[in-house]
C-alpha cells in the first residue's frame, strides 16, 4: 500500500469552523459533511485505496470555486479537485485533512460553434455529453476514453485522457483550444481561448495532464470535428503475438493509419468472448480490431488493402465486417474488456504503461513469466497503434496477499515499460497509484525541476498533495517523508 | 554582433551554461540563427548555439518516432522522413524567405518557436508532435520530459512548456517527434469569391463537411479572394471526395483543382507566406483569431494599409503594413477585440524594441510565470528580454 501523508492536526480540529465557512461560500445543498454522504467520494476508480475527506463541497459557478480555493488557501487547507472519480490511478482520493472539491454541479454547455468548430463547456460535463451535444448535425468530440460515459471534460483535461480513435485523431491535449483556470489565490485566469496559436508559453500544454496540481479547471474549449461519412472494423487472428504484432508493423508501413488498432492476448480473447459472445475466434493467440473511416466505397477499398496485408501473416481468421451492425459486434467485445475480466476475477488491477511497438513480443512475453511467479492471472489489451499496453492483473481483494502480489506485479509490468524505452503512463496517469514508481523514470533533479514547476503555481502545496510525485524528497516540509 | 559558442555535443552545452551561470552573464540562444530577427533583440554578450549538436539519433518508421539532435537542419529531416514516405506532420515552414536569410532551420529552433504550416488547422501544431524532448536548464542540468513513444502524461507535460518557448527557459538539445505516412496524393479546389467573409464561409464548409480537409487558405487577389481547400490520402479517396467537394461548395463561386505537383508547390507558398509577397522595409504581424473573424481582422489591416493573407481556415491572418507603433497597436487591439492575440513578426529592431511584441499576460499569470522561468532558469540566464521587456 503507498503511504498518505500525516493529516494537518490543527486542521481536523477546526473541522465544524471549516464546515460553517465553505457553508456560507457554497450555500444551499452545497456542502457535504456527514459520514454517510461523504461515502461516494471516499475513493475512485482505484477502489483499493480508500479515505474519508474532511468534507465535500460541490460549487455551481466558477466564482465559487474561486471563494473556496482562495478560502482554503488563506486557511492552509489542502483541496482534491474531482470530476467524475473514475480515475484509475487514485488521483481523486481525498485526503483526511482536504476538502474535496466536487466539479460536476458545472456541468453546462455554454457555446456551439459549428463555422468555427469548437464548444464551450463546463468542466463537469461528461465526455460523451459533449458528442450528444452536437452529434445531430454531424459532429462529434474525437477523445473517447471507454469511461466516455461517466467521466467528465475537467477530468480528462487534467488527466490528458485518450481513446481507442487517439491514433488519428489524438488525445485530449490535441482537441483543446481553452480553459478557465482558477489558482490556488483564487484567481480565476483564461488559458487559450477559441482560437489556434495563443501567444506566450503553452499554458494549456503544461495544464493538461497535470492531475490537479496546478490549478482547477471549471471551463473547457474543445474543437469539434465533422464526423467521417462512416466506419466499419475487421477483425484478424493470429498464431503468435510476435507474429500479430509484425502484422501492425506491416499495416502502418504501408501508409495506412486506421482510425483504430486494438490488440488482445489470448487470455482476453477467452474473457471477452464469455461475455459478448462477439463470434473472437478462441484458438488465436492475437487478434486484432481495426477500424477504418470513409464512404463505403472507400472503407471497402482500405479494409482490402488491410486485409491482404494481414493476410501475409498466416492469419487463423480475418473477418471484414459487410455492416455496421457486424462492426458493432466485432465492437462489443473489446468495448466490455474491462466487464469481462471483471466477471471472471473478483477484482482486477488496470495497468497503463506505453512501450515502442517493436519491443511488443518480448514484453509480453515477459509479462506471461512474471504471471507465473505471481501467481496471478493477467490478460492484455491495448491500442497497438501506439503501444499503450493495458494488462488487466486479476486478483482477490479480500485475501490481502493476493493484493500485495498484484500491486508489486504491477509495478515490474510498469517498469518492464521504462527499461525498454516506454513510460510508466499512456493516458490514467501517475496519481497515488505509480507515485512512488516516478523515481523509475526521472532522475532525482528531473523530479525536483518538475515540483518546482508545480510550486510556481501552488507554494504551499495545497492542491492535490500526494499525489505524482514521491514523498521522499518533497518540497513541501508538511508533505517530506522522514 | 556577438561572440558565438557553438559545442558540438551535449556536454559542451552544459559546460557553456555553467561557465555563463558562475559568471552571471546572459545568454542569447539559437540554432542556425536564421529567426534572430524575431521577437525582441537579446541583449547578452555571447550566444550559444545549437547548431553543432546535429544527426537523427533514432528512426523507427513503424513506430511513427523520430529523434534528432536540436541542430540538425529541417531539411535534414525532410530528407530522412521522405526515403520512407513519410513526413512531419504539422508541415513547418522554413521563412527563410520573410527573414532574408539562407541559413537553413534547425529542428530545435522549429521546436523552440512551435511554427506550423498550413496542416496545422487539421492535424495539430509542431507542439502537438513533440513526443520527448531533452533541454539544459539555466542550473546547467540535463531534464527529460516525455519520452520516445506516442502517448505518455507520465509527470507533468514540459515538452509542450518549452515548444514555442524562444529559448527562453532551456536549452533544447535533443527532440523526438512524432510523423506520419506522407499521403500517396494530393490535390486542391480553388475557388473565386467576391470578398474575405466568403472565401472564409467557403473554408468553414469544407473544413465542416466529412471529406478530411488538410489545409484552408484565403488569398486576396485584386478585386477578388481566392479560397483554397486541400484534400490528402489515397488517390482513389482524393478523387473521391474532391467530386464531393465541389459539389458541397459549388455555389459559393468558380471552381478550379489543381493535382498533386501543382497543389504541393502552392502550399509550399502558402506555408512561406509568399502570397503576402512583402518587401524589405515592411513589418509582418500574424494573428491567431477564430476562424470567422480572420475577415474583421483583414478590415482594420486596409485600414492602415496593409495586406493580408488567411490561413487556418481563416483564423492565421498574416499582415504586411509599415513599421510604425501606431499600426501595432491597431493590429494588437483588434486582435484583442475579436478574442484572439497579435504577434509582431517581422519588424526592424527599433520598433521590437518600442513595443510589446505579445500581448501582456494578465497579471496574476504573468506572477506565476515569473515563476516557472524562476524554476527553470534561476540566474534569469537565456535570452533576456527576447519575448518581454525586462
Ligand atoms: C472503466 C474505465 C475505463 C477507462 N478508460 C479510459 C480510457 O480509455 N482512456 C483513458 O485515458 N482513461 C480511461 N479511464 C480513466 C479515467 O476515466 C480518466 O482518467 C478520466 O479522464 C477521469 O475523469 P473523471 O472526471 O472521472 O476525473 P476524476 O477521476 O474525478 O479526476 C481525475 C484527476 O483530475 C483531477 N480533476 C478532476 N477534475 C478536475 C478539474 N475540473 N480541475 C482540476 N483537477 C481536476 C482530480 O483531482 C484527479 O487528479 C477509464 C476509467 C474507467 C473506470
Ligand atoms: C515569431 C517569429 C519571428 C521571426 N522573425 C525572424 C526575423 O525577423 N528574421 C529572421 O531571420 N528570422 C525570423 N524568424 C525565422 C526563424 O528564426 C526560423 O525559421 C526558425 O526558428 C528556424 O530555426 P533556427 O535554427 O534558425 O532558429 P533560430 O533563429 O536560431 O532560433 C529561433 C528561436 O528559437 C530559439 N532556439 C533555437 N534553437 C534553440 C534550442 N536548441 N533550444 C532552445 N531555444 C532555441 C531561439 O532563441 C529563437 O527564439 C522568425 C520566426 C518566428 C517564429
Amino acid at each position: 500500500m503507498i503511504a498518505l501523508p500525516a493529516p494537518k492536526a490543527e486542521i481536523l480540529a477546526r473541522r465544524e469552523e471549516i464546515i460553517v465557512a465553505l457553508t456560507a461560500l457554497v450555500p444551499g445543498d452545497g456542502v457535504i459533511a456527514e459520514g454517510i454522504r461523504m461515502k461516494p467520494y471516499e475513493t475512485d476508480g482505484l477502489a483499493a485505496y480508500r479515505q474519508m475527506p474532511l468534507a465535500v463541497v460541490l460549487p455551481s459557478t466558477t466564482e465559487q470555486v474561486a471563494a473556496v480555493l482562495r478560502y482554503c488557501h488563506e486557511q492552509g487547507i489542502r483541496v482534491v479537485p474531482r470530476g467524475a472519480g473514475t480515475s484509475l490511478s487514485g488521483g481523486a482520493l481525498p485526503l483526511a485533512d482536504a476538502v474535496v472539491i466536487g466539479l460536476m454541479r458545472l456541468n453546462a454547455i455554454h457555446e456551439i460553434n459549428y463555422a468555427d468548430r469548437y464548444a464551450v463547456v463546463g468542466a463537469g460535463v461528461t465526455n460523451i455529453g459533449i458528442t450528444k451535444a452536437v452529434e445531430a448535425d454531424g459532429f462529434f468530440y474525437a477523445p473517447d476514453p471507454s469511461s466516455q460515459l461517466a467521466c467528465m471534460i475537467g477530468g480528462n483535461v487534467m488527466m490528458n485522457s485518450g481513446g481507442a480513435h487517439c491514433l488519428k485523431y489524438g488525445v485530449t491535449a490535441n482537441n483543446l483550444l481553452g480553459v478557465k483556470f482558477v489558482t490556488i489565490e483564487g484567481e480565476v485566469l483564461e488559458i487559450g481561448g477559441t482560437y489556434l496559436d495563443a501567444a506566450g508559453y503553452d499554458w494549456l500544454g503544461l495544464i493538461t495532464g497535470s492531475e490537479g496540481q496546478l490549478g482547477i479547471v471549471t471551463e473547457v474549449t474543445v474543437r469539434i470535428l465533422r464526423s467521417a461519412e462512416g466506419a466499419r472494423a475487421m477483425l484478424a487472428a493470429f498464431n503468435s503475438i510476435e507474429i500479430a504484432g509484425a502484422a501492425v508493423d506491416a499495416i502502418i508501413g504501408s501508409g495506412i493509419i486506421p482510425v483504430a488498432l486494438e490488440f488482445m492476448d489470448k487470455p482476453c480473447i477467452h474473457a471477452c468472448e464469455a461475455f459478448a459472445h462477439a463470434g473472437y475466434p478462441l484458438d488465436a493467440e492475437a487478434m486484432l480490431i481495426i477500424e477504418v473511416e470513409g464512404s463505403i466505397a472507400e472503407q471497402d477499398a482500405l479494409l482490402a488493402r488491410i486485409k491482404d496485408i494481414c493476410a501475409r501473416f498466416d492469419p487463423i481468421s480475418l473477418k471484414v465486417a459487410e455492416t455496421a451492425e457486424q462492426s458493432l459486434a466485432i465492437w462489443k467485445g473489446r468495448k466490455g474488456a474491462f466487464g469481462a475480466v471483471g466477471r471472471i476475477s473478483p477484482d482486477y488491477l488496470c495497468m497503463d504503461g506505453t512501450i515502442p511497438t517493436s519491443e511488443l513480443p518480448r514484453v509480453l512475453r515477459r509479462i506471461g513469466e512474471m504471471s507465473e511467479q505471481y501467481g496471478l492471472k493477467v490478460a492484455n489489451v491495448f491500442h497497438a497503434g501506439d503501444g499503450n499496453l493495458h494488462p488487466l492483473i486479476m486478483f482477490d481483494a479480500n485475501d490481502a496477499d493476493s493484493f500485495h502480489r498484484a500491486e508489486a506485479f504491477g509495478a515490474d509490468i510498469l517498469k518492464l515499460c521504462v527499461e525498454v524505452g516506454g513510460c510508466l503512463t499512456g493516458e490514467h496517469g501517475v496519481g497515488v497509484e505509480k507515485r512512488d514508481l516516478m523515481t523509475v523514470q526521472f532522475q532525482p533533479h528531473e523530479l525536483t525541476q518538475q515540483r518546482a514547476i508545480k510550486s510556481a503555481f501552488d507554494p504551499d502545496w495545497l492542491l492535490n498533495p500526494a499525489k505524482v510525485f514521491p514523498l521522499q524528497g518533497a518540497l513541501s516540509p508538511a508533505l517530506a517523508a522522514e | 554582433m556577438s561572440a558565438m559558442i557553438a559545442p558540438v555535443d551535449e556536454a559542451g552545452i552544459i559546460a557553456a551554461v555553467q561557465a555563463a551561470r558562475a559568471a552571471r552573464e546572459p545568454l542569447a540562444i539559437e540554432g542556425q540563427g536564421s529567426k534572430r530577427g524575431m521577437l525582441r533583440p537579446v541583449q547578452a554578450a555571447r550566444s550559444l548555439s545549437t547548431r553543432g549538436l546535429t544527426g537523427v539519433t533514432l528512426y523507427r518508421p513503424a513506430e511513427l518516432i523520430i529523434s534528432a539532435r536540436a541542430g540538425t537542419p529541417l531539411a535534414e529531416i525532410e530528407a530522412t522522413l521522405a526515403e520512407k514516405g513519410q513526413q512531419l506532420i504539422a508541415e513547418s515552414p522554413y521563412l527563410n524567405g520573410v527573414f532574408g536569410t539562407t541559413a537553413p532551420p534547425s529542428i530545435g529552433g522549429v521546436v523552440a518557436a512551435n511554427l506550423s504550416g498550413p496542416r496545422r488547422i487539421t492535424w495539430g501544431a509542431t507542439r502537438d508532435h513533440v513526443m520527448g524532448l531533452r533541454f539544459i536548464n539555466g542550473a546547467g542540468e540535463a531534464i527529460r520530459s516525455g519520452g520516445r513513444v506516442l502517448k505518455n502524461v507520465t509527470g507533468l507535460d514540459l515538452c509542450k512548456l518549452l515548444s514555442g518557448s524562444y529559448g527562453t527557459l532551456g536549452v533544447i538539445t535533443e527532440v523526438t517527434l512524432k510523423v506520419l505516412p506522407a499521403p500517396e496524393t494530393s490535390a486542391t479546389l480553388l475557388i473565386e469569391t467576391p470578398d474575405l467573409a466568403s472565401a472564409v464561409a467557403a473554408l468553414s464548409a469544407g473544413l465542416g463537411s466529412p471529406f478530411g480537409v488538410s489545409a484552408a487558405t484565403a488569398l486576396p487577389v485584386k478585386d477578388h479572394v481566392i479560397a483554397a481547400v486541400r484534400l490528402e490520402d489515397f488517390a482513389a479517396s482524393v478523387a473521391y471526395r474532391m467530386e464531393k467537394l465541389r459539389g458541397v461548395l459549388g455555389s459559393l463561386g468558380t471552381q478550379r483543382v489543381m493535382e498533386d505537383a501543382e497543389s504541393r508547390a502552392f502550399w509550399r507558398g502558402v506555408r512561406e507566406v509568399e502570397p503576402l509577397q512583402v518587401v524589405p522595409d515592411e513589418a509582418i504581424w500574424r494573428v491567431s483569431v477564430r476562424p470567422s473573424a480572420g475577415p474583421q481582422i483583414a478590415a482594420a489591416a486596409s485600414a492602415i494599409g496593409g495586406r493580408v493573407m488567411l490561413d487556418w481556415g481563416g483564423g492565421l491572418v498574416w499582415i504586411a503594413a509599415s513599421p510604425s507603433s501606431a499600426n501595432h497597436m491597431l493590429i494588437s487591439e483588434a486582435a484583442h477585440t475579436q478574442g484572439g492575440a497579435a504577434m509582431l513578426f517581422r519588424a526592424p529592431e527599433s520598433l521590437r524594441l518600442a513595443v510589446p511584441v505579445l500581448p501582456e499576460e494578465a497579471a496574476p499569470l504573468a506572477k506565476i510565470g515569473a515563476r516557472v522561468k524562476e524554476a527553470l532558469d534561476p540566474g534569469g540566464l537565456f535570452n533576456p528580454g527576447h519575448i518581454r521587456a525586462a
